[in-house]
Parts: structure tokens; sequence; C-alpha cells
């Protein structure tokens, strides 16, 4: 790694997801120093057996989660692009939960804050976990200036799409 | 209390749709660590002193759903399933996979207790400490998919409207029963993902006659706490590290036995194990890989290895058959058991078998069982409803199956499982059965045979075993042999795949049950105190059996007649097993286990154990 970090992104490659879920372990040991999936920033969603998926924050271009902040408890991290919460300032109104076009963002489960990937800075623990387990789900890229906002979408918009691409026609009878 | 327990266990009784927590104390939990072992002697002390009279499928049955201390910690998340077994009438832990343990303790529970029985059909719906007992009546009779999606979306709703400032809300676990478990069939599951299965024991069946089509459960909370962090981090990667570098169980999972078991070690049932040999490349993994594998990895929480892969038929007459690509077991049982040998045929079977709730193994016996009683002419096309299940017909199988899952005609006797239903096709037709009956004592025996003796199973495996036919849990010697079921009583009771364990010292997992709980523990101890109190437990209320059969050691720890017919080809051609040897290793085995020469576990051993009301009550039958 470069002495001066760039900002980075995560690619994703949805239909590759084993459900392990050791992305959210990987997490919630981080941030939470423990095993703690509904603590975690990146969540496994598994609406139909198979098609699981890790959702978490794209960092969209134009960060309307930013934007919907009251109290300016969130901020754009210059050094890596990640949504910084702040967690003393956050008064867990849900404004961004709304704004993000993924609904991404959620509540930590016993704290009045709201729970946004961070990139771990720069070194984020879910994808060193999911490359050591040779998945490849989840990989580290510089971030540039692709439409990275098309990524933030709802579990059920990407279940569905997983759900034709793996299981064909009958995939929607699925969810 | 001892660390990496939630600490309470939920107790439903579902006769008058009220719960309560309950804890076992930490010497309990200390002698019986959870899952198998604490199922054991919960049905012990609860039902224990009249176990003979306990109908399996009746109210006072427990159904029991525990997790263990290593649930959620040790890489590959399970939760075993248990009670008074429908099909032996003793207790077997059943395990399965997926997150449902996880779940279950983020939610604050070790476990669930399940008594009585509901009016009508309910499922259990559990957020944290808030419990619900809710009307199932729109799904009861749904298949495996339909009951996931619509209790996926309708539990997410229920979240979103009582927990409104979340955001999304993942989905919860899910355990389940198909059609199969609701019509009370034996060998019906419990399942989970619509693929995983607790299959050996047919609570599937127990859980139907409660009425309980399923029970779904988010867990915000997080997993317990542990007594040493660092310690478990260090161990977690360790299991990873040891499974990422073993190629075969990552790519193939268990699916390359369904050639290479019949190939090579020549220890594989076709056509109802009338052989154990084949070599039938149709059936190589690589056709199964290239022709209707749709993901190579698929796995449940914290699993390294991921052995689970899913297929999907995409042309042909099976198409849009859906289901995991059938692991080496289903392979067999709905494979070559019935003569079918291409991966299409297999993954349709597969994936009814799934869809009605129906056990893969036991289902995939009985079927094979009958197959031959029409193969000789015992049963007919008329016998069967106008169904010919000739070797290899993968739609008669299908077709078969659902008239099991639903109890139609010839169904409704191959429902009680392949023993049960050579006692009455016997009585009916008045011809000795048993012969083609590949069971032992109400449990079709696993798809690893003995005769070949190349397998890892011995030729007294099954017959001694306390979980009966079950390839999961075998009689081995010495008792501390890896393979031994008083070693896979400890997986079984820690509560975790261990599948991941293959290639690890193997004290590794006392290593890892001391960084969690705290509590030192040896190799020697579990299996001359611990393990050993659990095997004497099982071993008992199997032979108090009862109601509908009770089972005499002298005759029924035995191989099915099968084993003792030479192999008819293959490498092994010949081969068989002598019931002299048989016998022989048995009166060895019993020795080692404490039991007298009729199998009846000994005053000593179980006094010695701290078992003495055991003890009393095997008097019933010295």
């Amino acid at each position: 790694m470069t002495e001066k970090r760039e900002a980075i992104w995560i690619a994703r490659d949805l239909s590759r997801c084993s459900g392990c879920r050791k992305c959210e372990i990987a997490c919630s040991l981080f941030h939470e120093g423990r095993i703690w999936p509904e603590a975690s920033r990146i969540r496994v969603f598994m609406l139909v057996p198979g098609l699981e998926f890790p959702h978490f924050c794209a960092q969209c271009e134009d960060y309307p989660c930013v934007e919907a902040c009251p109290t300016k408890a969130l901020s754009v991290s210059r050094e890596t692009g990640a949504v910084l919460v702040d967690a003393k300032t956050c008064i867990g109104c849900g404004n961004c939960i709304e704004a993000c076009p993924g609904k991404v963002p959620h509540m930590h489960p016993t704290e009045n804050r709201i729970l946004i990937c961070d990139l771990c800075g720069g070194d984020p623990r879910c994808v060193k976990v999911c490359q050591e387990g040779l998945w490849n789900v989840l990989r580290v890229v510089p971030r540039r200036t692709h439409s990275y906002r098309l990524y933030a979408r709802r579990p059920e918009e990407i279940a569905c799409d997983l759900a034709i691409k793996i299981y064909g026609e009958e995939g929607k009878r699925l969810l | 209390m001892i660390r990496g327990y939630a600490g309470k266990f939920l107790e439903v009784d579902l006769s008058s749709a009220s719960f309560k927590e309950v804890k076992f104390s930490d010497e309990i939990l200390r002698d019986y660590v959870g899952g198998r072992g604490l199922a054991a002697k919960i049905l012990w002390d609860r039902l224990g002193s009249r176990w003979e009279t306990v109908d399996p499928l009746g109210p006072e049955n427990l159904l029991l759903i525990l997790t263990g201390p290593l649930t959620g910690f040790f890489p590959g998340g399970r939760i075993c399933v248990s009670g008074k077994s429908p099909q032996s009438n003793g207790v077997i832990g059943s395990t399965v996979g997926g997150e449902f343990g996880v779940e279950l303790k983020c939610a604050g529970y070790d476990g669930i207790v399940v008594a009585g029985e509901a009016e009508k059909p309910v499922y259990l719906f559990i957020k944290d400490r808030d419990v619900e007992v809710r009307d199932a009546s729109h799904i009861w009779g749904m298949d495996a998919k339909q009951t996931v999606a619509t209790l996926t979306k309708e539990c997410r709703q229920l979240l979103k409207t009582r927990y409104s400032q979340k955001g999304e809300w993942k989905e919860p676990a899910i355990l389940y029963i198909g059609p199969a478990g609701e019509n009370k069939v034996r060998t019906a599951v419990v399942a989970a993902k619509w693929t995983h299965a607790a299959g050996y024991g047919g609570y599937g069946a127990v859980m139907g006659a409660k009425r309980l089509k399923a029970i779904a459960v988010k867990g915000t909370g997080s997993l317990p706490e542990v007594a040493d962090i660092e310690s478990v981090k260090r161990l977690m990667q360790e299991v990873c590290n040891n499974a990422y570098g073993s190629e075969l169980w990552r790519r193939w999972g268990t699916g390359a036995g369904g050639y290479d078991v019949g190939a090579k070690t020549s220890s594989e049932p076709v056509r109802n194990w009338q052989e154990e040999w084949h070599d039938e490349k149709s059936f190589g993994v690589d056709q199964f890989e290239n022709r209707v594998w749709v993901k190579q990895y698929w796995g449940d929480f914290g699993c390294p290895t991921t052995c689970l892969k899913l297929a999907v038929v995409r042309s042909g007459k099976f198409k849009g058959a859906i289901t995991d690509n059938p692991d080496y077991e289903l392979q067999a049982y709905v494979g070559t058991n019935l003569g079918i040998f291409t991966p299409e045929g297999n993954v349709y079977v597969a994936s009814v078998i799934d869809d009605l709730g129906l056990c893969g193994i036991q289902t995939g016996n009985v079927l094979g069982f009958a197959a031959e009683l029409f193969q000789r002419g015992i049963l007919t096309k008329e016998d069967l409803g106008g169904i010919e299940p000739k070797w290899g017909d993968a739609e008669a199988f299908a077709a078969l199956a659902k008239k099991i899952a639903y109890r139609e005609g010839i169904g409704n006797i191959l429902a009680e499982g392949t023993y049960r239903a050579a006692l009455k096709i016997g009585e009916l037709k008045g011809v000795d059965v048993m012969p083609y009956a590949v069971q032992v004592k109400g449990v079709g025996v696993g798809a690893h045979g003995i005769r070949s003796e190349k397998d890892y199973t011995e030729i007294y495996s099954y017959a001694c075993s306390v979980q009966c036919g079950d390839h999961t849990s075998v009689a081995c010697m010495p008792l501390d042999d890896f393979r031994s079921e008083l070693m896979m009583a400890f997986h079984d009771s820690g509560v975790y795949c261990y599948f991941n364990v293959f290639g690890l010292p193997r004290t590794l997992v006392f290593d890892f049950y001391r960084a969690v709980t705290g509590i030192e523990l040896t190799k020697e101890e579990w299996v001359n105190a611990k393990a050993m109190k659990i095997i004497q437990l099982q071993r008992a209320m199997l032979l108090l059996g009862g109601p509908d059969l009770k089972w005499r050691p002298e005759i029924h720890d035995d191989n099915p007649p099968r084993f003792y017919e030479p192999l008819p080809s293959g490498p092994f051609k010949g081969k068989t097993v002598e019931k002299a040897r048989v016998d022989e290793e048995k009166r060895r085995y019993y020795e080692l286990v404490g039991w007298d020469e009729r199998g009846v576990p000994k005053s000593e051993i179980l006094r010695q154990l701290g078992l003495g009301d055991v003890d009393k009550a095997l008097e019933r039958l010295r």
C-alpha cells in the first residue's frame, strides 16, 4: 500500500456471494469488538436462498445521505471517500435512510445512531476476508468518476435481479 | 455463568400458546454442553420415567431446537433438532446447517423447548424477547420454496411495522416443515434455506404433529461474550486457513462421491443396495459441475468451506428444477440407489424431495425398498397406485415421493419409513420383505456401506450406534477415534459443522471450547466421562423405546440382512461380512462402552457416571 492513501471503492460481484457472512463477522469484530451481525456495516441479505448478497454503502458521488443529515453528523472522508458518522452528533432520525436510494444505512441495534460503512479508514476488513476466502465478491479499487450511485439499490431490487440471473424464469416465483 | 451461552432457553407450550424463559444450571451445561448432549439430558429428565408410553407424534413429546456454546464461533453454523424420534423411538441429535442458531443466540436464547400441540396450524415468531405464536393456516400446505418466500416477506413486514426506525430489515432465520412434516411422515425433515435438513430422527413429523409449521427468529443482539476473544479469533483463523488450503471439499463438497464412492470404495447404495459398485461416468462430478451448477460456493454462517453448490436444470424434461447440488448422500440415495445416473434426474428428484420437506436419505431408502419389491413382483403397479418405479425412472420416483408426502395410497404405508413399511407390507402380502429393508432400528442406513470394508464405516458401526443407521454417528473403536460417535457427540453438542475440523489437530475443538466457555476440557475427559454419559442416556432411551416398537439388542443390534449377501459386482465382487465377525466386534464394543452381553448398559458404569436413575429405569429391561 502506498503511503498516501487514495480514495477507494469496494467493487462488488454480488452473484458470486457464498452467503458465508464472514464480512459481517469481520466488520463487527473490527468496529464493535464482538460478533454482531446486526451491528455490522455490511449486511448479507438472503431474501431468496442461494441468492445471498452483501448490502453496504456505495458512496454515491452526490452523497444524498450527507445532504439529508439535519445535524451535520455525516461527512465525507477526504482521504477515503467514505461517509463518516459522528456518533455524538447523530440523533438517529433516519433521514439518511430515506435519502439513500438503496436504503443502506441502518440503526445501531442498541444505540441511537446510524451505521454506515466507513471503509475501515481505507483498509476494509470485509474485503480482506472475502479475498482470503478466494470468493472475490468484494475487491478494493481506486475511486474514479464512475456512477457509483447505481450500486445503491434496495435489497428487494437486487434479489429480484439475481433471482432471474441465477435461477432463470423460475426465479420470479421464489421471491 | 459460563461464557459462550446466551444464558436462557425459551420454552413454548403450544397447547396453551404460552411461553416462558427457562435456565439450566452451570453443572448441567458443563456436563451436557448443548445440542445433542443437552437434548438427551432434557428428554431423560422430563420424559424418562414414562419413556415407553410417550408417543413421538403425541402432544407429550418435546421438540428441542438447541444451539451449543460453539455455535456462531466455530466456523460453519448449525442448529440441533431433537426429541423422541418417531423413527427409532430413541433420541437422535439431528443437526442442520444455516443461520438459525446464530440468529437465536443473537435473540438471547440458547435453545427452544417446544411442548404440547397447537389446535390449529401456527408458527412461532421471535424478535429478541418478543415471542408470538401466530396463525399459520395460510402457509399450511405450502412447499419449502413457498413457505420460505411467504414467511420471509411476512416477517420482514412485521419487523418494519413494529420496529419502524430501523431501516431495511434483514430477513429472519427460518426453520420449517413441508407437506411431509404436516402429514406426520416419519421420513420428514425440519428444514432451513430450502435444502438444508435435519433429517435423521424424523423430527419434521414431530413438528407437524404439534401443528407447528415454522419458527422464524430475528435477533439483534451480539453473540454472547466469550472467555477469551483473542484465542477465539486466532482459532477461527486457524480453522479457516486449514479449510482454504483443502481443495477437495471447497471445490466439490461431498459431490465427488456420487461417482467415487461407487467406483472406488464400492460402498455406495445402487438399486436398493443390491450392488454397491458402479462405474457410471455420466454421474461424475465434472458432469454436475459443467451441466447443472450455477453457483460453486454456497455456505452457512462463517463457513470457509462452503461445500454447498446450487444447481438448476436449464433444459429437457426436468427444466426448472432447482436445488443445491445434491451432496454425496443425496447423489447416492435419490440417484444411484434408484438407478438414476444423470445429474438432471438426480437434481430433479432431490428438488422434489426438498420441496416436500422429505429426508433424501430416509425417503431414498424407502423408495429403493419399494422399487425392489416392484422388481420382485411383490408390489404391483396396482398396489403402487399406477406408478411403476423402474430403476432410473426419475419421474416415477418423484411421483411416489409425492404419494409419501401426502400419505396417498401406498404412500401412507411407505410414509412410515422402511422398517415399519416392511412390517406392514409383509403382513399384507404374507411375504417376509425384511431382507430388502436396508435399515437399522427404524433408521435407513447412510450411504456408506460396510461390505467392501474400504469406507470409513466398520462392520459393527450401524449395528451398535445409538443413532442407529445415522452415518454421522457411527460406533467405532477405539472410542476416541475421530469417527467414533463419542467424538461426533462433541460436534453435535457444541453444535457446529464438523466438516471444518478435517485436517486439524483433533484436540483443536477442545481448545476452541475452552476459549469460548473458559472451561478446560481434555479429549479423555470428554470421551470417558461426558460423551459416555450422553451415549448411555441415548442407549437407555433407545432400548426403552415404545410405544409402537421395542428393540431387542440380541436381534436388532445387527446389520440389515443385505449386508450379509456377497457383493455381486465391482472390484470387491464376492466380498461379504461374516456374522460371526460382527458378533465378535459387537462383544468388544459392548465391553468398551460398558454394556452387558445383551447390550444393556451395566449398573456399574451407570452408577460410576452418576446415572443411578437410568440404572433403576433399566431394571425394566434386565
